[in-house]
């Protein structure tokens, strides 16, 4: 029996050393005068031409950028917290803010930004400050914005006779039915039906809110969602716009070029997007024009990226002044010019090439009045099956109230862990380890 | 030193990879099945809460649950006898002692098994657009009215076929090929002389000598194909209307999309129960066959 047994137990004895072993080489410690900065998507590409200026203002710091695409970002961010290898900073969507806070893996920043000379509070637009506030904690400082908003091709819409864009819904409605032809394959807009961001745009732009009694349920049941729903999935059943998804529509540029849709409900990428793909012979021929909404144009989301600092960082003070530094209003700047990214703040809109490019006008205009998303860990699940819920309406098997009650269904089941962790002076508050 | 133990001895080291690596993961898997683990988990490990068969419940009331299974399962039922008969098709067709460049086309039926899923998929996405694809181009020539190949939830999943099964067919036609020259050549003589037909020569010598190969190579493709993921990953993300969401990639959305490894974990358990199923199926009833 014992003979059997020992080899079992030497086996342990090895598992337990190489385990030992793994965990050993993952908890090393970094290198001190280096600063990991972890960037998501195309920001990376331009950050590093920014990087030398700081790095010789700052000499005894050197920082790495680690550029994350945007699809892995999320996971690559919550594995990190989970394996304990959190960057010092860090690029962060404005909706992953809440979830990130609620982990506790971010740095609270309202006493660092209390003492800066650089970073003015109220500079920067209000809705976009206010979405890296989460319980009345600042996680965040904005670095840039993001709203969605009309392109549209003016060309097209001075031949059918209108002279200005859209400012009501009434007066959209109205374009877009002179816009669409679908028997030629022409519509008024392109709205992917895989992508929550328009109807998302509608719905803020109502006075209710998407999530009731402190983002504990669904409020889609509400007459302001029910009435965005409706105009969305209208432009589908009158054929104002096809119903197909973003990987089915390709190369939206290229069509948008030719006509076969005269709206695009975009962001601010897309101005760079266009510039470069559409012939010089065209650029007249495109805008932008702030969302119409209900009664008036102008509502939309308050989207975006910040910068945050991690909890567990060991290099804050070095990572506060990279955050200060891109925070310049010349820094923010150079960052537009470089890559058509948009400053939240006001002063950096007030110089540069922002100043007077008129396809930026109708941005700067929108950025005012922009509204946060429900600032709740669940709210991109949320909005996913939202979207999920609305391509069912748009195809015809549900009817606008049993889709805004289905929506609020699988919000509430969503938000069960949420209720019960709220209810039951759940542990959210303070810090975890 | 005596022979058991030198046994154990020589054992052990793949005892312990096996330990470390699949069995002790396996048996966290479990225990996360019956805890709702989730980012209120991980940000805290007080606001875990054991729900014993929870998971399961709820997923097995979730329809989502059930469409994907039941893409999964005609995923299979169509993909994998698609799948198995092309490789059979080529792997006769290279082993005819009429075909000419054999090398030659054994490489070129084989390259979509090494080329990288998301390097074809991309091709296939264009080669099945609706406006500008070419499938729609050629049923144009036949006055065919164009079909929304990826974009229609009716189409989406065969399209998906097509594309998996051009995608894997030439691995199994490799194995075939092995399979169909180890058939002593003998037997169709003796055949030949008899007078068989080439069909009967087919049905009553080659189906029965590759009766094993046949059994291996559909079990490692029905388990394969229930792991539907990659494939509407890349080509269609679930989409359109969900009608390509398999059970795999329903776990993925749970566990790395949305972090709820509860019930991920549950999801992963549920499908490894099925396929276990359908592999104990599939050998009884080669067993029963061989009875008879």
């Amino acid at each position: 029996m014992s003979c059997r047994a020992r080899p079992w137990r030497h086996a342990w004895l090895v598992a337990i050393a190489c385990c030992s072993a793994l965990l050993g080489s993952c908890t090393q410690a970094p290198d001190n005068h280096e600063l990991t900065f972890w960037t998501i998507g195309r920001e990376g590409e331009a950050i590093v031409k920014l990087l030398p200026a700081f790095e010789r203002a700052h000499p005894d710091v050197h920082v790495r950028v680690q550029q994350l695409p945007l699809t892995a970002a999320h996971q690559k961010l919550l594995t990190a917290f989970a394996g304990d290898s959190t960057p010092d900073l860090s690029q962060l969507g404005n909706t992953w803010l809440p979830e990130l806070a609620a982990l506790h893996a971010l740095e609270p920043l309202q006493a660092r930004v209390g003492r800066s000379r650089v970073i003015q509070p109220r500079d920067y637009f209000a809705s976009i400050w206010a979405t890296n506030v989460i319980d009345g904690t600042l996680y965040g400082v904005p670095w840039y914005v993001d709203t969605r908003l009309l392109f549209y091709r003016r060309d097209l819409l001075k031949a059918a006779g209108f002279d200005a864009p859209p400012r009501t819904w009434a007066q959209w409605r109205q374009q877009l039915a002179a816009m669409s032809d679908p028997a030629h394959h022409h519509y008024g807009i392109l709205l992917p039906t895989n992508e929550y961001e328009q109807l998302m745009s509608l719905a803020l732009q109502q006075d209710e809110p998407l999530l009731r009694d402190g983002g504990r349920y669904g409020n889609f049941e509400s007459a302001g969602f029910k009435r965005a729903l409706t105009f969305y999935v209208d432009t589908f059943r009158l054929q104002q716009a096809p119903a197909i998804t973003n990987v089915e529509a390709g190369n939206p540029w290229t069509e948008f070029g030719r006509g076969v849709y005269a709206f695009y409900l975009s962001g601010p990428w897309n101005i760079g997007e266009f510039r470069s793909r559409l012939p010089a012979s065209q650029q007249d021929d495109w805008a932008t024009a702030p969302l119409p909404g209900p009664d008036g144009a102008g509502i939309g989301v308050a989207g975006g990226s910040s910068l945050v600092i991690f909890r567990r960082s060991q290099h804050k003070e070095a990572a506060w002044q990279l955050i200060e530094y891109l925070s310049q209003p010349a820094v923010q700047q150079q960052f537009y010019d470089l890559l058509g990214d948009m400053p939240p703040r006001r002063s950096s809109w007030a110089g540069g090439a922002l100043r007077d490019d008129p396809k930026a006008r109708a941005f700067r205009e929108q950025l005012e009045h922009v509204r946060p998303t429900p600032a709740v860990p669940e709210w991109e699940r949320i909005a996913n099956e939202m979207q999920l819920v609305a391509a069912e309406a748009i195809a015809g098997r549900l009817t606008i109230d049993q889709a805004a009650a289905e929506m609020d269904r699988r919000a509430d089941t969503i938000l069960a862990k949420r209720r019960w962790v709220l209810d039951h002076g759940g542990h959210t508050e303070e810090p975890a380890r | 030193m005596n022979p058991q133990r030198t046994a154990w001895l020589f054992l052990a080291p793949a005892l312990v990879v096996l330990g470390v690596f699949f069995l002790l993961p396996v048996l966290a898997a479990l225990v996360l099945s019956l805890t709702d683990y989730d980012l209120y988990a991980l940000a805290d490990i007080r606001n875990l809460r054991f729900v014993a068969l929870g998971n399961y419940r709820e997923l097995l009331q979730r329809p989502l649950f059930w469409s994907a299974l039941g893409h999964t399962l005609y995923f299979v039922a169509v993909g994998v006898p698609l799948s198995m008969g092309a490789s059979l098709g080529a792997a006769m067709l290279l082993n005819s002692p009429l075909a000419r460049c054999k090398p030659f086309f054994r490489t070129a039926l084989f390259a979509p098994v090494v080329t990288t899923v998301v390097a074809t998929a991309v091709i296939w996405r264009y080669l099945f657009n609706t406006k500008y694809g070419m499938a729609n181009y050629l049923l144009g020539l036949l006055d065919v009215h164009p079909v929304d190949w990826l974009g229609d939830p009716h189409w989406a999943m065969p399209t998906i076929i097509a594309f998996a099964a051009w995608k894997n067919f030439g691995y199994n036609m490799i194995i075939f090929l092995a399979g169909l020259q180890a058939i002593p050549p003998d037997l169709y003589e003796a055949a030949r002389i008899d007078g068989a037909s080439p069909w009967r020569q087919f049905v009553h010598i080659t189906l029965p000598m590759l009766k094993p190969t046949m059994l291996m190579v559909g079990i490692l493709t029905v388990s394969g194909y229930f792991q539907l993921f990659a494939e509407p990953y890349v080509m269609t993300e679930g989409g359109p209307l969900q009608s390509t969401v398999s059970v795999l990639y329903l776990m993925y959305d749970e566990g790395f999309k949305w972090w709820n490894l509860g019930s991920a974990s549950a999801v992963a358990f549920l499908l490894f129960l099925i396929m276990f199923a359908v592999t104990v199926l599939m050998l009884k009833l080669s067993r029963r066959g061989d009875e008879t």
